[in-house]
């Protein structure tokens, strides 16, 4: 019978007005635009700087900086009061100030050997100011190798440690490589999750559940039916959008598709399990909106979405780990940027595991057919 | 297996201090139509839900085509029709897709369930709109629908709860010739109602006030009983005796 039920619900999202919309439209959206709208990536940098050497190494540095392209020049200061003006005043981001006797300490370095730089950064786009501070002084490292390379060739420079950062499995530091995995995964979670949860929520509110639940229909196979057809679309709409993603971005998975299969089918059946016990526990579509809402907002901002877990506090971080959204995003980054086998997710598939296990067994018991 | 198509001994629901449905006990031989009557809050829904298998019974027992409502619930299910008060079938499905959904949930075969449809749509005057969206039809084929998909299946006894609400008379009287078609056949039919000209159609009435059965007997032998006129004012006296607030 349950074939009779399957069979209604693709002919109900077939006739609905927005349903096919929206399975259209979503992975479009999110897999287009948010990544170029999302992007972390600090360009334009608004740089004041303060030159009280006025020098030709002073000048060159300023030179060197302003043509990196990550910065632009917005004011050249006489003074430090006078360069934190501007960024008062909205102006500059960061100021960068070259002490007097710059050049003559690189030439000839006195007692305590250094030549004098500060940086100072405008830290309430906190975003802005690290990372602008980390090209700055990334750029200044570079000059510093440059001064001793020209001073005193390849003997003087041995002496001095250089740091060279190598990034590994996104060399380019590519933010849209980094959004684009994890951006599958909030397309699954409100396709498989939210639509039918709503739609068992519509049953209710229309009371053509009633009429459900006088027949023989177990509920199971009432719920299987609902399920069935959002998780096909799951992942037609998980394809599409690995499709775009490498025809838009050039972006293929490093890993094997099957473990994306493999997790994408388990991460399926959570989040399901986790609409179908707020549809139980809900009268009204307004109620089960209101209550996803609630949860989506939290399991995204701890979820490493944005913010790596790892850097949260303590408590935030136990919270993280009761979230499912969590995990499939770690194992969607793993296997799309470091090609990460089954072997190494491991503690992965088991969270996973326990949480499609726990939310369908919830799910199940919360179902009443009769009070 | 018992005689009757339904059997109730007192049945009792209670939603905390208040009791719903007062040890109520009565028995509907096969082929009867049952009218159940009581004013609005007297309990008459709640009754039915818990024969439907919708609402267990708080105590009391009963059976329905030979199952017990509470250990049996689902084999209760398999022999009966129900038709809600609120018109539920999907109105986003055509009335033809109407029939299969529910023809294939009670595991009829496509094409009898298409042979059947064909036959009983063109006897319901609605071969027409077999590929019509159900929520455009207007309500009173609504009505002869829903009847016409609680008793597909061929069921032992369908429940009708206030099945002609909203509609003319001329329309009801349509309604009860489908009712008596189908009781002809065997099927036992029980409804409530709220239209007393409804009550003169059934074999038997039964009034429930107060959660509490009052009066059960032909219509005739009530009318005779109260020395009234109508139904209505058998009801009327009846209704009289009510100590709760109607309308919960």
């Amino acid at each position: 019978m349950i074939r009779f039920l399957i069979e209604k619900e693709f002919k109900q999202i077939r006739r609905n007005a927005f349903v096919p919309r929206i399975i259209l439209m979503m992975p479009v959206t999110m897999i287009l635009v948010f990544p170029w709208a999302a992007d972390q990536e600090v360009r334009d940098v608004r740089l004041a700087v303060v030159d009280g050497d006025r020098t030709s190494s002073s000048r060159r540095l300023v030179e060197k900086v302003a043509s990196s392209g990550r910065f632009t020049l917005t004011d050249v200061a006489d003074t430090w009061p006078a360069a934190m003006e501007s960024v008062e005043a909205g102006r500059a981001d960061i100021v960068l100030e070259i002490a007097r006797g710059f050049e003559k300490a690189t030439v000839t370095p006195d007692a305590d050997g250094s030549a004098k730089i500060s940086i100072a950064a405008n830290a309430v786009n906190g975003t802005k100011g690290t990372l602008g501070t980390s090209y700055l002084t990334s750029i200044l490292n570079d000059f510093a190798g440059e001064l001793l390379a020209d001073a005193g060739g390849a003997g003087s420079a041995a002496g001095v440690p250089s740091v060279v950062p190598q990034y590994r499995f996104n060399p380019r530091l590519d933010y849209k490589v980094f959004m684009v995995p994890a951006l599958m995964v909030m397309l699954l979670t409100l396709l498989c999750g939210f639509l039918p949860a709503l739609n068992i929520v519509g049953e209710k509110e229309a009371g053509t559940i009633e009429q459900i639940n006088v027949t023989p229909v177990r509920r199971l196979d009432f719920v299987l039916a609902k399920l069935i057809p959002y998780w096909l679309i799951g992942f037609v709409v998980l394809g599409v959008s690995m499709g775009l993603a490498a025809a838009v971005y050039g972006l293929y998975p490093a890993g094997s598709l099957l473990t994306i299969l493999l997790f994408a089918g388990i991460y399926i059946l959570v989040v399901s399990g986790v609409g179908l016990v707020i549809s139980n526990y809900s009268e009204s579509m307004q109620q089960a909106m209101f209550v996803m809402f609630f949860f989506t907002m939290i399991f995204l901002l701890m979820s490493g979405l944005f913010t790596p877990v790892a850097s949260m506090p303590r408590w935030a971080q136990a919270i993280a780990a009761v979230n499912p959204l969590k995990y499939f995003i770690e194992v969607m980054r793993l296997v799309y940027l470091k090609g990460s086998g089954l072997g190494q997710l491991l503690p992965q598939l088991a969270a996973l595991c326990g949480f499609a296990v726990a939310f369908n067994v919830w799910a199940v018991f919360s179902y009443r057919k009769s009070e | 297996m018992n005689d009757g198509a339904i059997t109730v001994t007192d049945l009792t629901k209670r939603f905390g201090d208040f009791t719903a449905v007062d040890a109520i006990s009565f028995e509907v031989a096969r082929g009867e139509i049952f009218g159940f009557l009581g004013a609005n809050g007297a309990g008459k829904t709640t009754a039915m839900r818990m024969l439907c298998g919708l609402s267990k019974p708080t105590s009391g027992r009963a059976t329905v085509a030979g199952f017990d409502i509470a250990r049996q619930a689902e084999q209760v299910k398999r022999r009966i029709g129900y038709m809600s008060q609120r018109f539920s079938l999907y109105g986003d499905l055509t009335v033809r897709e109407n029939l299969r959904l529910f023809g294939g949930i009670y595991g009829m075969k496509p094409a009898r369930i298409a042979e059947k449809s064909g036959r009983m749509l063109s006897e319901l005057g609605l071969g027409a709109e077999r590929d019509t969206l159900v929520k455009s039809l207007p309500l009173g084929w609504k009505q002869r629908l829903a009847f016409s998909v609680a008793i597909f299946h061929e069921p032992a006894v369908v429940f009708l709860d206030e099945p002609t609400g909203g509609v003319d008379p001329v329309t009801r009287r349509g309604f009860w010739e489908l009712i008596y078609a189908a009781a002809g056949r065997g099927i036992t039919v029980f409804a409530t109602t709220h239209y007393m000209d409804e009550a003169e159609y059934c074999d038997r009435v039964s009034m429930m006030v107060d959660g509490r059965i009052e009066a059960l007997d032909t219509p005739a032998a009530l009318r005779a009983a109260h020395r009234a006129a109508t139904m209505d004012d058998v009801f009327q006296q009846l209704a009289r005796r009510a100590k709760r607030v109607s309308g919960c």
